[in-house]
Order: structure tokens, then sequence, then C-alpha cells
């Protein structure tokens, strides 16, 4: 359904070039929801960006295609993609809903007007369908009239997800959908985005920080670091098996609250400067088990399962 | 207890609300956010005391009146017997030396024009510790080696912004500690941090603390990583404590609905783990009118009639803790 292959964007800054995403890969079928995670910095966003076309001006798009449903979503003309593409079927929760919407909008005229704007429908139907989608998210179609202000911040978030959904999409990007919600709160959003996927039967890309999150709501998962993904695959065996370093000790560096009390691990030094990033691979300066190899030559993606893939010198 | 290093007895605070002179004079009574109604406990020296809950729980409203940055509506703290509430502001800058503040966040908690050194030092040169300048240079080298910013010299005269977020974390932390303190107060220090490096910047905390042998209290929202540094815990909603007692039994068998609730939310980084998980509707209520009774009977999943008419007290149970429910669960 979406398959993005070498993608590799670049933002041009007076000091030179920023590698965000460098030769990046990876696929996702209808039905499925991959995650993305990393930590800040390492291009999440920016894939999902490209994806959408979001790009600010100083960004640059090197090479890479990103084909969507059996079309090339960078060769399409802007109009084009804006008319038949962004919101009809794909479509995106932003990064902080609190400050997503429109303040001086009534909730109901934001989402209807995303209806409005690719089909050819009075107000009036585009309002009854927003009632609908604000039932479906459970804030039910009464609030319809209520300003984002009136709201508390799980009720905006979920807003963002009736909006999201308003055309219908195929497959939704979720760019850290519960990031500043309280952890009663994110399990009732993310409870609404999983029966929802159900239901209708979408794709999603769950962009986070959070390993756990995404443990909880994805069955494909990709780790990030430095702007390449590191090693991609269903969900079970990374966690079960991460063979990649750097996933190993961001898997262990988060707590959990089931099982052993166990000291939590840390990753020592920083995540490198996109503008020169270290030669051969890039994790190789905080890596505890780096050869020599790995300073010189950068490693290939290799197979190692059905699905599992890993970036890594040490991997056989 | 007798050997309490800081103990907060029927604390409550309540802000009120700002109304115009005409509704005021027709108001009976002013209507006020009870942030922290009722509340004790105590935190021992060499202890890290937890306090859970969510937003507008009340946890950093009692960080602040544990150190008096705010004064109590009623209720008493005590610093090793004494009252701090009848302190003049003399002797409570005096005490001040022995208790201090991590706040949560890095970027606005240290001031932008001044240098890592000058941080660092402010304190020593407030509380007249040093006066010479070779000695406030060692004290501030020195509190910076202790907290793995090394070599020191490379930071000293660098200002906040050429650092990064768990860098500048570990300079807060180093102002903290460069007075020997007492009792540690830290607000979510490291929920801005990245997973990676927010269990290291964890790990040299609880090092320093455990060397000056401090009481530690540590306000989160996330409950998985209080598992790991807190010995006792406390879980807040709506201004109140409704359970506490040793982490590892609150967290295994929490027996307030509210705790099971909160606990059953975490997420897991584990894709085979298999829980139970009750998804609580609603939100938290406004703290400006908290519901009668129980203050979680609404949301609560076993709310009988009892529980919106008495408000149920803070009872102590088997294996050291302490639930405030009218109906515990087993």
């Amino acid at each position: 359904m979406l398959e993005v292959r070498n993608l590799k964007m670049y933002y041009k800054t007076l000091r030179g070039y920023v590698k965000a995403v460098d030769d990046v890969s990876f696929g996702l079928e209808k039905g499925e929801s991959m995650g993305l995670a990393g930590e800040s910095g390492c291009g999440k966003t920016s894939v999902a960006s490209t994806i959408l076309r979001l790009l600010p001006i100083n960004a640059k798009v090197v090479d890479g295609t990103i084909v969507f449903e059996g079309e090339n979503l960078l060769e399409m003309s802007k109009e084009k993609f804006r008319k038949e593409v962004r919101w009809k079927k794909l479509s995106v929760i932003f990064q902080g809903a609190m400050n997503a919407l429109n303040p001086v909008r009534k909730i109901g005229d934001s989402i209807s007007e995303a209806i409005l704007c690719h089909e050819s429908v009075t107000k009036r139907e585009a309002l009854d369908r927003a009632k609908r989608l604000l039932d479906l998210v459970g804030i039910g179609a009464e609030r319809i009239e209520r300003y984002p202000h009136e709201l508390s911040g799980g009720m905006k978030q979920r807003t963002m997800i009736a909006m999201a959904l308003a055309c219908n999409p195929h497959l939704i990007i979720a760019d850290e959908p519960t990031t500043a919600l309280d952890v009663i709160i994110q399990a009732q959003v993310l409870k609404v985005m999983k029966d929802l996927r159900k239901k209708l039967d979408l794709s999603m890309m769950l962009i986070s920080h959070d390993l756990s999150i995404i443990a909880e709501t994805c069955n494909k998962c990709a780790i990030m670091y430095a702007g390449k993904i590191v090693e991609y695959g269903d969900i079970a065996s990374m966690f079960r098996k991460p063979l990649h370093p750097y996933t190993g000790k961001l898997i262990s560096a988060f707590p959990s609250i089931l099982g052993e009390r166990k000291k939590l691990s840390f990753i020592p030094g920083f995540p490198p400067n996109l503008l020169n990033p270290p030669p051969g691979c890039r994790f190789h300066p905080r890596c505890p088990d780096a050869r020599e190899d790995c300073t010189k030559k950068e490693p290939e993606m290799i197979q190692v399962g059905k699905e599992h893939h890993v970036l890594c010198h040490r991997v056989e | 207890m007798a050997d309490a290093l800081i103990e907060a007895q029927s604390l409550k605070k309540y802000f009120p609300i700002k109304l115009s002179l005409f509704s005021r004079l027709r108001a009976k009574k002013v209507p006020a956010v009870h942030a922290v109604d009722d509340i004790s406990f105590e935190v021992e020296s060499g202890e890290v005391f937890g306090i859970i809950g969510e937003s507008g729980s009340g946890k950093t409203t009692t960080g602040m009146l544990l150190l008096r940055l705010i004064e109590p509506t009623s209720g008493s703290v005590l610093f090793k017997g004494k009252d701090l509430t009848s302190f003049s502001d003399k002797e409570m800058q005096k005490l001040r030396r022995k208790m201090q503040i991590i706040f949560q966040d890095p970027y606005e908690s240290l001031n932008p024009s001044m240098t890592v050194y000058g941080c660092i030092a402010e304190p020593v040169t407030v509380q007249k510790v040093a006066t010479s300048s070779e000695e406030i240079t060692d004290i501030v080298t020195k509190a910076l080696e202790d907290v793995d910013l090394v070599p020191p010299e490379e930071f000293l005269y660098r200002f906040p912004h050429e650092l990064s977020g768990g860098q500048r974390q570990r300079v807060a932390i180093a102002r903290a500690f460069v007075l020997k303190p007492e009792f540690i107060v830290a607000d979510e220090p490291v929920s801005m941090l990245d997973a990676s490096v927010r269990s290291s910047v964890l790990d040299t905390t609880l090092d320093l603390a455990e060397k000056l042998h401090c009481g530690f209290l540590y306000i989160t929202h996330d409950i998985a990583l209080s598992r790991y540094i807190c010995d006792r815990i406390a879980v807040m909603y709506l201004g109140k404590i409704v359970e506490s007692g040793k982490v590892d039994e609150v967290i295994r068998n929490p027996q307030h609905p509210y705790s099971e609730a909160l606990i059953s939310a975490v997420p897991v980084p584990d894709p085979a783990a298999r829980r139970t998980e009750i998804v609580l509707g609603g939100e938290i209520p406004s703290a400006l009118s908290p519901p009668s009774g129980c203050r979680f009977h609404p949301r609560c999943p076993y709310a009988q009639d009892k529980c919106s008419k008495e408000e149920p007290p803070l009872v102590e149970q088997p294996a050291g803790k302490s639930v405030a429910c009218h109906f515990p669960l087993d």
C-alpha cells in the first residue's frame, strides 16, 4: 500500500546540508499499523512530512520514491496531491493537539471544512457527518458547537482524530498523538484509535518516542537513528530479540510496570550532528560492541527473518 | 515516626478565585481551588518518597508547600520536628540551605544570561558558604564533577543555550546539591528528556542523594519509572492521597480503585504482555467544587451509595499500606 524506497531528504542550511532522512526504506500493507520510534531529532517527523509533502522550503528530497496505492507521490503535481490524496486517502494527526486546532472556530466547523474542501456536499451534510464523527470518537454530537478552549486535552486530541477521519482516508499518520496527555487520557485516546482502526479497516503509522505505546498498538515497528532506519520488522520478534545494539539499549531504557525491578540502562553519549554524521555506521561512537569495520564501512540493510531487517555489521 | 526528616500534617492549600468586587459582595463564600486538601505523610532521611498522580492532582503544590515556597491554608510542615510555618523569613532563609528543589523544565529553570559557573555559584555566595573566589571555584568544579559534567573546565563558562537538555538538567541538579542539602524535592526532573539519557540523569541524582543521605521527594506522573527509584509512594487524586505504601505493594496489589485504574493504564514496552486494562471514562473533575463523599466516586466502577455521602479516611492496611476507600479491593 505504502512503499518508501531509498528516501533521502536534506534540509539546506547556511552551514551545509542536514541529512535528516538518509536512505530510508520501508513498506506498509493495508490494515497494518507501523510504529516509527527513535530519540528526538532522529528524523521521525521529517519522514512523515515528506510523505505528506508538508516540507518547509529549505527541505529538499534528494532521492527515492514514495509509492502510495500505485502512484509515486513525489512525482505528482502539488495540486493533484492536495485534491486527490492529502486528507482523502492520507491524513494526519499532528503532535500537540492543544495547538493544532484553530482557536476561533467551532470544532464542528473545523471538521466540516475538511469535508467541504474535498467533496461536493452541502454545508448541512458536512455538519451531519461531523456530528457522526464526533460520536464515533466518543466526544458526542452535542459538542459540535464548542470551541477548542472549552474542551480538555483528551477531547481536543479526539477532535483531531475525528478531523483526520473526515474524508474516509485509507492511511493515517499519527505524529506523537498522546505525548502531552496524562496516562489515563492516553489510554482512552489509544483505545479509540485501536477500535477505529479495526472498525474502519485503516492502516496507521504511529510516530512516537515512547516504545511502550508502540508495543501496545502496532504490529510492525521501525527504529530510526540519526536519519536512518536501523532495524525494522514485526513487533513480537523485534522486542523479543532485538538485533541492533541501539534497539536493545533503547528497549531496556524503558521502565516496565511488570516484571523484575532491575537497573535501567542508558546510552552514553549524544546523537550525532546530522550536518556531519560519523563515517561508517552512525551508531558506532556510542555502540558498546563497535569493531573496526564499523567505523569505516557503512553497514547495509540485511534481512534476518521473514520480515525482520537490520542495519548492522555484527549481525550475520 | 521519631526519625522523620520532614512531615506534612493535615496540609491544605486552597487558591481563592479572583472575583469582581460586585460578585465578591454577593458571594456567600469565595470559591477556591482545592489544590491540596488535608494530606499527611512523612519522608525519612535516606528515603526516596514518590508522589504520583495526573496533572491537576496537586502533586506540584505539595512539593512547593513542603519547601514553603507557598504558604499553606492550614496544616503544618515539620522539618526535624520544628514547624516551618512558624519560622520568620530570616530563619527560613538560613534553612533554605538544607532544602532544595529541582524543577521539571531545564529550559526554563536556568537563567539564560548566566553562565554555568554563575548558576551554581549563586547559592554558594547567597548562603555565604564560601567567600574567596578560589574557594567558590573549587566548590563549583566539584559540583560539576559530581553530576558527570567532565571535564568541568569545559562547562564552567558556557551558557545554558550551549548545552543539551540532559546537560542543562545536570546543571540544575548540581545547583540543587551544591549546598549539601538534607531534603530535596524533584518535580518531574526527567520528563523532558529522551529515554536514552533519562536513566543516566536519574542515576546521577539518586547517587548524590544517597551519598548525602538526604530525604528525596520525587514528584512524577510516570508510574513505571517511579517503581525503579522510589522506596515508598503516595497516589494523589484531586488533592488527596488515596493510597500510600511501599512501591511494590502499591503497584502489584493496588487497593484503591483509582490506583488500580491508573496502574492498568500504563503501557508496557513488551508486546507479549497480557494485562487487564481498565479504561476509566471521563476526566479528573474540577478542583473548584470537588465531588461529595469520596472524590473518586463519579468515575469509580465499584461505587456504592455510601461513597457519594461519606468521605473515606486514609486507613492503615496490612503490609504497611494506607488506603482511603470504603471498600478497598483485595
